[in-house]
């Protein structure tokens, strides 16, 4: 099997699965008074705080959730319903047009049933938000603001977003600024502090911790509704007797991501670039979206003219080679990608495109093995055609 | 099963017990084979509800839980466009001109077989598994399609459109069994779709309410119900699509007929929308006339030939004469059959092989003397 969909998630690193496994056989709820809950307090408090100094931010500042759709809906849903409540004039939501549905659909959501107004900020051809975009966007909607959300990088195309630039445009305006970083940490240098943003969102599963359990940092400053109410066990925030053992391998996962980020990403990067070479090489109209130098290192997404993804995905997953057309599902139904029609694409390319994603266990071996079946699939996939929908 | 027999098959996985089990006897027999479940409405409602039919999203998820279970690879495909435009469309417009369409008959023609298999075929599969209800058998290109064993579920009617090109890429495992056997199966393997009821609905008409529906595709379209005995309008109505020739029911006559008897559609006219009513005995057809013929051996018949045939689709079959030419066939029934409507196929049997359809557009009362060819030319 070649596994190359490392940005839908990628393998636990087996420190992270060590740590997991461990706490697993530990009891204790981290809120109990006695001396079991006090020990998986202490757990909890030093990943806190482990996760805290691997990305530049205060153990106070994050708030642990199950996982990256939630800190989103958190940031999004918590920053609009309590800056609105400061100000009711505040109910815009400026968002990037090619963020992830977590936030896009959160973001839709308070649109239809809170009155939102929401402002999607054009991307250019590579799917980048530019300041002068957000800048112009808040010269004259600054006092009605929510809130700014632009990802650090796009999960589908890969493009890297001038992140402290456009946390410095909100900032002038005095409007928080969202990132979605998931598929930033661990990849990119990300630095909570130094990056100027006020809320982050990152997840365990795409840097080899477990699934369910993330983040949201969140600048100590800033007010936030709540989206489950109960004990209140994170900042009054978010409610939820705390998933110890998670938090744990999270932890240890994000620490050691962070340590071999420059080596690992250095040697990702270079089997990237020989997997795009060599892809554009074996199909010569191939088109490689997303910015071709800042952008994610382990991340190749291409389109590839008179296929469907869908069926290049069939073809290739038949011939055990994983891959992803990187667009959201709905009932399994492939949608063209939202962020490849942001980007200006037209809908043949947009349902033409793959994304190949590499990370920590990938090897040499995983491209040969792509570039091995790849020129038969898309001769196959390009005489099945792309007209057969209507 | 030989090694050299092994194919690429596509299964068409609807959700439901009859397809989850053709694909797990598509598994047994050592067929290399991939699920799709197709989705064919364009918004989707998340339950079933009542007998619907097989567009929901927990329909899809059903196709994929079986598809697990048989551990073959799932996907699912989008033809929600082309299946509006080829069958919904088609469905609403054909009442529209005062015919009687079959909608799971042009499904199977328009998408399983054509957009469906044509993609399958494509991309590598060397054949189409579905769960009709049907015997088919190929040899050297020819396909020999037979009516179920179980006459209750037989399904040969709504597969008879089918070309020899599309039947012999074609693979229908359950026309053996029963749909007892079929459900027992599905438990025996741990299927959890086994005890999920049939569907029999309209898929896309979810409360099964077809004038309904029609009427917010058509709008209001008023005209008269005429005796045809006396040339009397006995009452008006808002769309004559919410009349099939036959019907009995629902007719909402203030008078009763002179005879005391009850009253039958007979015929309608779509452009003026006037509905003809009367008695049982004028339903009756003799002469059927239909076109666009299809042979599934895929050898075209020219002249006379004895068979029975089958006019709706769950009729029974009729001796009849057919008379057939490139263009079309007329069948003359030996008995006469009530209710035949425009729009239906005329299904052609042998015995319980299927030798062709065509698409019904005419029937007339036989003619009191002189040859069929008089009535033909
Ligand atoms: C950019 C981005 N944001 C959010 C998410 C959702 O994160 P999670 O799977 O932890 O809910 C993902 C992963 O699918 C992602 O790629």
């Amino acid at each position: 099997m070649t596994y190359l969909d490392h940005a839908a998630t990628t393998p636990m690193l087996p420190e992270a699965v060590e740590a997991f496994t461990a706490a697993l056989g530990e009891v204790g709820n981290p809120s109990s008074l006695h001396a079991s809950g006090r020990r998986a307090r202490r757990v909890v408090e030093e990943a806190r705080e482990r996760i805290a100094a691997a990305l530049g931010a205060r153990p106070s500042e994050i708030v642990f959730t199950a996982g990256g759709t939630e800190a989103d809906n958190l940031a999004i849903k918590g920053l609009f319903w309590a800056r609105r409540g400061a100000d009711p004039r505040r109910t815009r939501i400026l968002a990037g047009a090619a963020e992830h549905h977590a936030v896009l659909d959160a973001a839709h959501w308070l649109a239809v049933h809170e009155r939102a107004e929401v402002t999607l900020l054009d991307v250019d051809a590579v799917g980048r938000v530019r300041p002068e975009t957000l800048a112009a966007a808040l010269a004259d909607q600054a006092d009605q603001a929510a809130l700014v959300t632009v990802m650090w990088a796009n999960n589908e195309v890969g493009t890297v977003q001038p992140i402290a630039e456009l946390a410095a445009v909100a900032a002038e305006h005095g409007v928080p600024f969202h990132t979605d970083a998931v598929q930033a940490v661990g990849q990119l240098p990300v630095d909570f502090a130094a990056s100027g943003v006020d809320a982050l969102t990152v997840t365990g599963h795409k840097l080899g911790g477990p699934l369910g359990v993330g983040a949201l940092l969140l600048g100590r400053d800033l007010r936030l509704t709540p989206l489950l109410h109960g004990g209140g066990q994170e900042r009054d925030v978010r409610s939820g007797t705390l998933d110890a053992p998670g938090i744990v391998a999270f932890a240890v996962a994000v620490e050691a991501a962070v340590k071999s980020r420059s080596e690992r990403t250095a040697a990702l990067a270079e089997l990237r670039d020989d997997l795009i070479r060599r892809v554009v090489e074996l199909v010569p109209d191939a088109v490689l979206n997303g910015d071709p130098v800042d952008r994610l290192p382990g991340n190749a997404h291409f389109s590839f003219p008179g296929c469907e993804g869908d069926a290049l995905l069939m073809l290739l997953d038949a011939r055990g080679i994983e891959c992803s057309t990187g667009s959201a599902c709905s009932a399994g139904v492939a949608q063209p990608s939202h962020v490849l029609l942001a980007m200006g694409a037209d809908e043949e390319r947009a349902r033409g495109s793959l994304r190949f994603s590499l990370g920590h266990t990938s090897t040499a071996a995983d491209v040969d093995e792509l570039i091995g079946a790849l020129g038969p699939v898309v001769e196959r996939a390009r005489r099945a055609g792309e007209g057969w929908r209507s | 099963m030989t090694v050299s027999a092994r194919m690429r098959v596509l299964a068409a996985m609807s959700g439901g017990v009859d397809s989850a089990v053709a694909a797990a006897r598509a598994v047994a027999a050592g067929h290399d084979v991939t699920g799709v479940h197709l989705a064919l409405a364009r918004d989707p409602a998340s339950h079933r509800t009542g007998a619907r039919g097989c567009c929901t999203k927990e329909d899809a998820r059903d196709a994929r839980r079986a598809a697990d279970v048989l551990g073959i690879p799932f996907y699912v495909w989008d033809l929600a466009e082309r299946f509006h435009d080829d069958v919904i469309d088609d469905f609403v417009a054909e009442y529209a001109a005062g015919r009687t369409p079959n909608p799971c008959l042009r499904c199977n023609e328009k998408i399983k077989f054509t957009a469906v298999l044509d993609r399958a075929l494509a991309l590598g599969f060397d054949a189409v598994v579905t769960g009709h209800h049907a015997r088919l058998s190929v040899a050297d290109g020819v396909p020999t399609l037979r009516r179920s064993v179980d006459e209750a579920k037989d399904q040969s009617y709504v597969l008879a459109v089918l070309t020899r090109e599309q039947l012999a890429h074609s693979m229908f495992p359950l026309g053996d069994s029963t749909k007892t056997q079929v459900r027992a199966e599905a438990a025996a393997r741990g299927l959890a779709v086994a005890e999920k009821p049939d569907s029999h609905d309209i898929c896309f008409i979810a409360d099964g309410d077809t004038a309904g529906f029609l009427r917010r595709e058509l709008g209001s379209r008023p005209g008269s119900v005429v005796d045809s005995v006396t040339g009397d309008v006995l009452g008006e109505h808002d769309g004559a699509y919410a009349y099939t020739v036959g019907q009995r029911r629902g007719l909402r006559l203030g008078r009763p007929a002179a005879d005391g008897r009850p009253r039958y559609v007979l015929d309608i006219q779509p452009v003026s929308g006037t509905v003809t009513v009367g008695p049982a005995e004028a339903l009756d057809a003799d002469l059927v006339d239909a076109g666009r013929p299809v042979w599934t051996d895929g050898v075209a018949r020219d002249g006379e030939l004895r068979c029975a045939v089958q006019v709706r689709a769950h009729g029974g079959r009729v001796p009849a004469v057919v008379t057939a030419t490139p263009d079309g066939v007329v069948a003359r029934l030996e008995t006469p059959v009530r209710g035949v409507a425009a729009g239906q196929a005329l299904v052609l049997y042998d015995g319980d092989r299927v030798l062709g359809s065509a698409t019904i557009t005419a029937t007339r009362p036989v003619p009191a003397a002189g040859p069929l060819a008089e009535v033909t030319a």
